[in-house]
């Protein structure tokens, strides 16, 4: 039990210095990438069958009691988080050996497979820790890799994104050290179950504070409104895999550690469901508003993914079982589809040479299963029955309902709609019209790039299918979370 | 004497966001590593008194620093040493393809704003742009005479 909690992060990094020790075999990489990312999926869905029925996993680093040594702990929620993430790393992968066989430098380069790695070890050491400062060490793993992964290819566009990226991040980690230091200052402890009790002891300014400086924080990563402008300009210029990850990923870690900070260690009387709510409202509009004024196929999405970050922000904010289990839902189906979506974008550039709407057209004739692909899992964005966003949608909406939060139910409805209508761009834009005869032949798609990426919009489908069992996992899930005692009973024993 | 190291750390955070928020890439890298040693120093404000020992002697009465927070910065200064490293070379990167040390415009942001059809406002503040550009290239012709010197180009 304690090895298979520890090897998403162990895994990884051991491949990783073994990936830069046989880089003169590319086929050699790439197996050793493919067979770790397998393995973490493997432990990954063990840990969430074992957390399930037999209640949260700890592991004390070095069997040090939990305030003194590093505890890592797989609850419900981590769990969920773990298989998704390790899935589309692997589906990701696969799609990007494929793309490296064809074309991109950035995909085929030495350093790809190994920073890869990397970035998973980050990703999954994000969900399992349960210490602050482990936290912060493991976003900067993350973000260390991404910062590699983002400027591969040392091309103009992406030095220049590059640069706000690694700036805006590393701002946001500056301030994470110091709300670090303000809270070790304040209760001594950066272990979360103990900080859960020890926050709640403060007096209420210099509680208000931390909460809110956390909130900040993690909003930065997490992109909500009015922090969200570094990612619809970095994302689009990363090589399509890499944007893949990013896309579907990095930002629910920041998501991710909103909803674990925020219920576990903001005392239930003084949560800040108000400017949550608010938060939630605005980022959903102004993303989804920005989005439509775009005119390429990776920026719209980009804007998209703010968009949605506010629907995630909204099942918080509600701070209800029903809420935050629409919340979870929402994340589970959201990372899945956009994942999907900007693969597609991959395809369509590879394809058609661009993702530009003015540019490319006519695919729904040439790339007929692309365009499938691409109508089931954008429909399911747009939230439209019977497809995976509708059962999230419907969850959170009730939810929002129940909690008579009518304005913001009523944005996330418009902003629906509006979704649908950019996505119904995209389709006219890409699919849509006539074929282009001026361009160039549009070259074959590679199995090892189209395979993943219907793989992926299978597992978006499945998700629609699945809906029940997997909404009575995230109302499980959301019960956890909502009961802080639990939590530190799992890790602390008393 | 925290008072003198909460001053410093406080000094140190202005300094940086100063630097940030300047256009040239190289005071922007320099800003952030500031910004990460005030970030540092004031965790170690946290430690306890200045001057007291962390683990010396078995006097369990005598006053110890907390050594913990010297461990957070050790591992943060890792970090930002490794982070600041990557973005210098990002910068001299951006140096090399743009033969310019400032922040470069998001073109794709500049065309979706120009879609819009201009109206009269637009129209003005299109000359006010122009205006501003024809300083802006002054001022780089002016920049360039202080620039480096030839043996300083890659």
């Amino acid at each position: 039990m304690n090895a298979l909690v520890a090897a998403p992060i162990v895994l990884p990094i051991a491949g990783a210095a073994l990936s830069i020790v046989i880089g003169r075999s590319r086929a050699a990489q790439r197996l050793l990438g493919v067979a770790v990312l397998v393995a973490v999926a493997g432990c990954a869905i063990a840990l969430l069958i074992e957390v399930d029925s037999n209640g949260p996993a700890v592991v004390q680093a070095g069997d040090w009691p939990a305030p003194i040594g590093i505890t890592l702990m797989v609850d419900r929620l981590a769990a969920i988080m773990l298989v998704l993430g390790s899935l589309m790393l692997l589906g990701v992968l696969v799609y990007a050996i494929g793309q490296g066989r064809v074309d991109g430098e950035e995909h085929r380069h030495v350093g790809f497979h190994p920073v890869y790695l990397v970035l998973s070890a980050g990703v999954a050491g994000a969900f399992l820790t349960g210490d602050l400062f482990n936290l912060f060490v493991s976003f900067e793993v993350m973000l260390t890799a991404s910062y590699v992964l983002l400027t591969l290819g040392g091309r103009r566009s992406q030095v220049r994104a590059g640069m706000t990226y690694v700036v805006i991040s590393l701002v946001a980690s500056a301030l994470f050290l110091t709300t670090i230091g303000f809270v070790y200052a304040s209760t001594g402890t950066v272990n979360l179950a103990q900080l859960s009790t020890a926050m709640s002891e403060l007096p209420d300014g210099l509680r208000h504070a931390l909460a809110l400086l956390l909130l900040g924080v993690f909003g930065i990563k997490a992109a909500v409104f009015p922090l969200f402008f570094w990612l619809p300009d970095s994302y689009p210029t990363a090589p399509t895999a890499v944007t893949a990850v990013f896309a579907g990923l990095l930002t629910k870690v920041g998501v991710y550690a909103i909803i674990r900070t925020q219920t576990l260690l903001v005392d239930p009387a003084d949560r800040p469901a108000g400017l949550l709510l608010t938060i939630a409202g605005l980022t959903m509009a102004v993303g989804v508003l920005g989005a439509i004024a775009q005119s390429d196929m990776k920026r719209i999405l980009s804007f998209h993914i703010v968009s949605q970050i506010g629907y995630m922000i909204f099942g918080l904010a509600l701070f209800t079982v029903a809420g935050l289990a629409g919340a979870i839902l929402y994340i589970v189906h959201h990372i899945v589809v956009k994942t999907t979506l900007f693969l597609i974008g991959g395809l369509v550039e590879h394809r058609a040479g661009s993702s530009d709407l003015d540019r490319v057209g006519g695919l729904l004739r040439t790339a007929p299963v692309l365009a499938i692909t691409f109508l089931f899992t954008a429909l399911s964005l747009a939230g439209i029955p019977p497809l995976s966003g509708f059962a999230a949608k419907f969850a959170l909406v009730d939810a929002g309902i129940a909690s008579s939060a009518w304005i913001v139910v009523g944005v996330s409805i418009v902003v629906s709609v509006l979704t649908l209508f950019s996505m119904t761009k995209i389709w006219a834009g890409v699919f849509g019209g006539e074929i282009d005869r001026d361009r160039d032949e549009p070259r074959p798609m590679p199995a090892l790039m189209l395979g993943p990426t219907i793989a992926l919009a299978g597992t978006a489908i499945a998700i629609a299918l699945a809906a029940g069992p997997l909404y009575d996992l995230s109302e499980r899930t959301a019960e956890d979370l909502l009961d802080a005692d639990r939590y530190r009973l799992e890790v602390l024993g008393s | 004497m925290t008072v003198i190291l909460a001053a410093a750390a406080a000094f140190v955070f202005a300094c940086g966001t100063y630097l940030l928020l300047q256009r040239e890439l190289t005071r922007i890298v320099i800003g952030l590593a500031l910004l990460a040693h005030g970030a540092n120093l004031f965790i170690l404000l946290g430690a306890g008194r200045r001057g007291n020992p962390t683990f010396i002697g078995d006097d369990p009465s005598a006053d110890y620093l907390d050594p913990l927070p010297q461990a957070f910065v050790l591992t943060a200064i890792v970090i930002t040493f490794g982070v600041t490293t990557f973005l210098l070379g990002l910068s001299y990167r951006s140096w090399v393809l743009t033969r310019d040390d400032e922040v470069q415009d998001d073109l794709e942001d500049r065309r979706v704003a120009k879609r819009t059809t201009p109206t009269e406002v637009e129209v003005d503040l299109a000359e006010v742009g122009a205006a501003l550009d024809a300083e802006h290239q002054r001022e780089a012709e002016h920049h360039n005479e202080a620039g480096p010197d030839e043996w300083e180009t890659p």
